[in-house]
């Protein structure tokens, strides 16, 4: 395969401007991940820091229910800022701090992102500017906060659709502006090569400790994997260290809002088309003449019009299947989780939760079945409760 | 040499920027043909683009105009027919890849060729990936203008020794836009460009000034003014043929001064 391309996808469709910088973090990348130095303070941060390993966690009660293969969940939201984003964050803090940065931005959907980008920086000591769609800051208002308790300045974006691809926009345009002393921490397996490779790899350590947690629980691997996906950092986490157990499914779930048939939704693999966008080659929702076309979910996480590189490949050998869940979908799982495993995950990772229950109980009880639960749920309670007709703001 | 070439010979080209279909096609028809009497010698038509990263927020918010209004490509194609019925001034294109994938490579450059275009350039599309769509550029003889950035250094002479057309000098990081002060070392860009080609050079981002026209163009073989043309039709809307001709001059005029 081309270098940064899967197949056909990825590529680097960024500004020469940026051309130098990004192949300087080839390099450095190249040399981090090969030195054992490196490796090992990363792997001490994600320890002592961060929690790892997450656990996997058998969920008795869903599996009684759902009456199919047995239920382990990822338990990712138990991360320290209570997602997957911590795995990459700090890699590429820590990146940024080798490369002689002094100064980490990033775009943020839910806030996720951004807060476990502005931990990073508050922990390894780098100014950390955070750039959110200005509807988003509003849905997430106490993230916002957070993020600048944590020392962040946050930028809301007013251009374009005010989500997540705009705050994408702004944060290129701002590493454009001041290259020199910054690094955009990308918060996606998505963006130009290195980048899809980056978070990928650094966030590969799910599936790494979810393939060894399984064999020690059950003595063989998943039936399926399942994990939701916007850019798909959590999902490519998820799937990476399965790809070459051909026996195992890899599921992604992706946002269809209010239905794939109305205007209202965010399911690029459903139906988006192949397009060159944010410096790589993959799938986008856009109209008939290539313009980038607004997305919606309930969901901030999975408000993105385009997929990460890698997962357009995995579908187009037949390795990955994605699939859409609408908000009532996610919402119904959101809840069902919440009463039946006291769980209250993130409404991104309950779009993974709503697709497994209905595969799960299709497949033999000698089976089993891993769903990532990416993040957890508390800064979704208030919009949820909004959903179901109750006016409780943050 | 092609028809971009001749735009610098023996002269000091002055490059407009405008957005097509802001405030509407036939004024961004018009608007071409005032800046042509003006002076200029090259015109860069934007296609609008709904996420176009590269540029600054006045040109950012024409492109919104521009959607808003429904253009599309094949709309600015026609425009271009329109216009090569009455000058024969290079046109060059400024778009993003994902409207040019979405046409289909083959059919966009066929189509430009078609139309009378001269050039395109594409903001997004660096050095490494041009094989994506350089045989079908070359197959219609439409020239892919390459952009060279303050950040370049060594890739100078990769980029400058494939290039065709002219060269497109990004004066300062970021973003299009007005700008006050440009601080980029632009004499030892232009040098290290010079050592590999004869194409000509033209310095673009931030330039608004006469002073500025006058300053950069004693080094650079032309200059390249957006923002501050798009700034005028945004001011003016469908009465702007009259300023922006006026701008144009004064700018023109201040290039040529010795």
């Amino acid at each position: 395969m081309q270098k940064g391309r899967f197949g056909e996808y990825g590529g680097q469709y960024i500004p020469e401007t940026l051309m130098n910088e990004v192949i300087r973090l080839e390099e450095y990348y190249e040399n981090c991940k090969n030195d054992p130095e490196f490796m090992q303070e990363l792997d001490t941060l994600l320890r002592e820091y961060a929690g790892r390993p997450s656990l996997l966690y058998y969920a008795g009660k869903m599996t009684e229910q759902l009456g199919g293969a047995k239920v382990y969940l990822k338990r990712e939201d138990l991360n320290h800022t209570g997602s997957h984003k911590i795995n990459n964050v700090l890699g590429q803090v820590l990146l940024a701090k080798k490369m002689g940065k002094t100064r980490v931005i990033a775009e943020t959907g839910a806030g996720q992102h951004g807060v476990a980008t502005a931990t990073a920086a508050a922990l390894l000591g780098m100014e950390c500017e955070i750039f959110m769609g200005k509807e988003d800051t509003d849905r997430q208002a106490l993230n916002v906060y957070r993020m600048e308790l944590l020392g962040a300045k946050v930028h809301p974006v007013t251009s374009g659709t005010q989500t997540l691809k705009d705050a994408v926009n702004e944060t290129m345009r701002e590493w454009v502006s001041r290259v020199d002393d910054t690094l955009y921490v990308l918060g996606s397996v998505m963006g130009p090569h290195p980048f899809p490779t980056i978070v990928r790899d650094f966030q590969s350590v799910i599936s790494r400790e979810a393939r060894k947690q399984i064999l020690e629980k059950e003595g063989k691997l998943p039936a399926a994997v399942f994990a939701c996906v916007g850019g798909g950092s959590n999902a490519m986490g998820m799937f990476y260290n399965f790809i070459g157990d051909e026996s195992v499914r890899l599921i992604g779930c992706e946002a269809a809002g209010r239905g794939v048939d109305t205007a209202f939704h965010a399911a690029t693999m459903a139906k988006g088309e192949k397009g060159i966008f944010h410096g790589m080659k993959s799938y986008f929702c856009q109209d008939g003449f290539g313009q980038i076309a607004p997305v919606y979910s309930i969901s901030a996480g999975l408000d993105y019009p385009g997929i990460g590189p890698e997962h357009a490949y995995l579908r187009e050998i037949g390795r990955a299947e994605y699939y859409p869940v609408t908000d009532d979908e996610a919402v119904e799982a959101f809840e069902y989780l919440a009463r039946t495993e006291g769980i209250i995950c993130a409404i991104e990772s309950a779009h993974a939760a709503a697709y497994a229950r209905k595969i799960v109980p299709q497949l033999p009880k000698d089976e089993n079945v891993i769903i990532c639960l990416s993040g957890r749920g508390d800064k979704d309670v208030a919009a949820i409760a909004r959903y179901r007709g109750r006016d409780i703001h943050e | 040499m092609s028809k971009i070439g001749k735009a610098f010979e023996g002269r000091k080209a002055f490059i407009g920027f405008l957005t097509a279909g802001d405030p509407s096609l036939e004024k961004t028809e018009e608007y071409i043909l005032a800046m042509e009497q003006a002076g200029a010698d090259l015109i860069e038509i934007g296609i609008p683009f709904s996420d176009p990263i590269a540029e600054g927020i006045v040109i950012q918010e024409a492109n919104i105009r521009a959607l808003k209004n429904g253009v599309n490509a094949e709309q600015i194609f026609h425009m271009v027919e329109r216009l090569r019925k009455k000058t024969e001034i290079p046109l060059v294109f400024l778009t993003y890849m994902n409207p040019i994938y979405h046409y289909g490579y083959a059919e966009f450059f066929e189509r430009a060729k078609q139309a009378g275009l001269d050039g395109v350039i594409i903001p997004d599309l660096p050095f490494e990936e041009k094989s994506e769509l350089k045989a079908d550029a070359e197959r219609n003889d439409i020239d892919l203008i390459s952009l060279i950035a303050p950040t370049s250094q060594k890739r100078i002479e990769m980029i400058a020794s494939e290039a065709t057309g002219f060269l497109y000098v990004v004066s300062s990081l970021g973003v299009t836009g007005m700008r006050s002060e440009i601080k980029t070392d632009l004499s030892s860009i232009l040098t290290a460009i010079r050592r590999v080609t004869d194409l000509p050079a033209a310095v673009g981002f931030g330039i608004n000034t006469p002073e500025q026209a006058a300053a950069i163009g004693a080094e650079a073989d032309g200059v390249i003014v957006g923002s501050a043309i798009v700034k005028i039709i945004e001011k003016y809307g469908n009465e702007a043929a009259k300023p922006v001709y006026e701008y144009v001059k004064r700018m023109k005029d201040a290039l040529t001064q010795k």
